[in-house]
């Protein structure tokens, strides 16, 4: 049980990257991996954020949307499922604030520190493709747990690196026409590449 | 009619959604290596965002400052399920093979940065035409990486032969690298690099 779960977690970090091998969330993987620091805080952000949404709509999912999921309400034909994305981009635009309040409540610190990337993740097609691939996939509660975490910290590694490479890059002679985001688009490029070569690995 | 013009053509080459503004690059990388699936995400894009441009022009009056990123996304997210239930009614081997990529279309920054950077502030014709204009800027980057990915990855176009690759007894030894997907970012990279050699003032500053 335990090592099905691990298994999940290493696959969704490495194997099955949202930025380097499905190209999630790249808008904001792009513009603001400038400097280390803010990646680094996005990337906890984005982390937060997964791990929260994935199991809340795995819940709306199981329980309000699946063909025959009310039920428990007295209506087993029903079929809500094409609600699907509506509800989740709801949730997830949910989730953000009310973290945002939660944590300018009780953790200032921690506020300070995120605070312009929450709203920002509300727009990160990386939140939303763990809930669309969580249900395509037919994860259980404790997988779309583990799923929401790994894929999360997947993208943070990802974009903390791509932060690493680009400030080392400040010492480079780039062509004219290729500086800022043409590099970029290369070096990303270079970086999925080398990704792949965890596609092997069969866990 | 000089201004319908500018806003319809300068997203294509002078403010290209993808090669400046950095919006809407997921989905650019994921459905590229195939000219059918860019087809069917190009109209799907165009479909979205002139007709969210255009509803949220029409209502940006009465719309509360605060929740408006909320009404935003209720309005696209309405749209991209019409999309999603079309494909899967009339197109259902392309709806299957974009799988989660036409649900991202919510997220596609394109949608959500045009509806909020001009919709919010300009005329609903005017609006749809911008919607219109990004939307083929996106597409035209699209179509040449699908281009590019299909004819020489795999030597085909649409499905039909065009270098008959060698494993089917021709002479065009196909590029597998093309096929997989960091192919296409070198290939953006490289449009943007001819773009920016092109036009001069996109050229970023050094800091």
């Amino acid at each position: 049980m335990l090592e099905a779960y691990l298994s999940l977690f290493i696959k969704s970090i490495f194997i099955e990257n949202m930025a380097l091998s499905f190209f999630l969330g790249m808008c904001t993987f792009l513009a603001v991996s400038k400097k280390v620091d803010t990646a680094m805080g996005l990337g906890i952000a984005v982390i937060v954020v997964q791990t929260i949404t994935v199991p809340t709509n795995y819940l709306i999912y199981t329980f309000v949307l699946k063909a025959g999921a009310l039920s428990w309400a007295g209506y087993p034909e029903v079929d809500l499922s094409f609600l699907g994305l509506i509800s989740y981009i709801g949730v997830i635009a949910a989730m953000v604030q009310i973290l945002e309040m939660a944590l300018d409540k009780f953790f200032p610190p921690l506020y300070n520190a995120l605070g312009i990337f929450l709203p920002l993740i509300t727009v990160n097609c990386a939140i939303l493709a763990g809930s669309l691939f969580m249900v395509e996939r037919d994860y259980n509660f404790g997988e779309s747990v583990v799923y929401g975490v790994g894929s999360g910290a997947g993208w943070a590694l990802a974009i903390v690196a791509l932060a690493g490479i680009r400030e080392k890059m400040a010492y480079s002679d780039v062509p004219d026409g290729l500086k800022g985001l043409g590099i970029t688009f290369i070096s990303v490029g270079l970086m999925a590449l080398a990704f792949m070569s965890f596609s092997g690995i069969q866990l | 009619m000089a201004k319908i013009t500018k806003v319809l053509f300068d997203p294509i080459f002078k403010e290209n959604p993808i090669a400046l503004q950095i919006l809407g690059i997921c989905s650019a990388l994921a459905v590229t290596s195939k000219m059918d699936t860019v087809i069917a995400m190009t109209l799907a894009l165009i479909f979205v965002t002139s007709m969210s441009n255009l509803s949220v022009s029409l209502i940006r009056n009465y719309i509360p400052t605060n929740i408006r990123i909320i009404v935003q996304m209720t309005i696209i997210a309405s749209l991209v399920i019409i999309v999603d239930q079309v494909l899967k009614a009339y197109a259902f081997s392309i709806s299957k093979q974009l799988s989660v990529y036409v649900g991202l279309i919510i997220t596609n920054c394109i949608v959500m940065g045009r509806a909020e950077a001009y919709a919010m502030k300009n005329g609903p014709w005017m609006s749809f035409v911008d919607g219109l204009g990004n939307a083929l800027g996106y597409g035209l980057i699209l179509f040449i990486v699908g281009f590019f990915r299909e004819l020489f990855g795999s030597g085909k176009l649409l499905g039909f032969n065009i270098l008959t690759p060698i494993t089917e007894g021709g002479w065009y030894p196909t590029n597998g690298l093309l096929l997989l997907p960091p192919s296409a970012f070198f290939l953006i990279g490289f449009i943007i690099w001819v773009l920016r050699t092109w036009k001069k003032d996109q050229i970023e500053e050094e800091n």
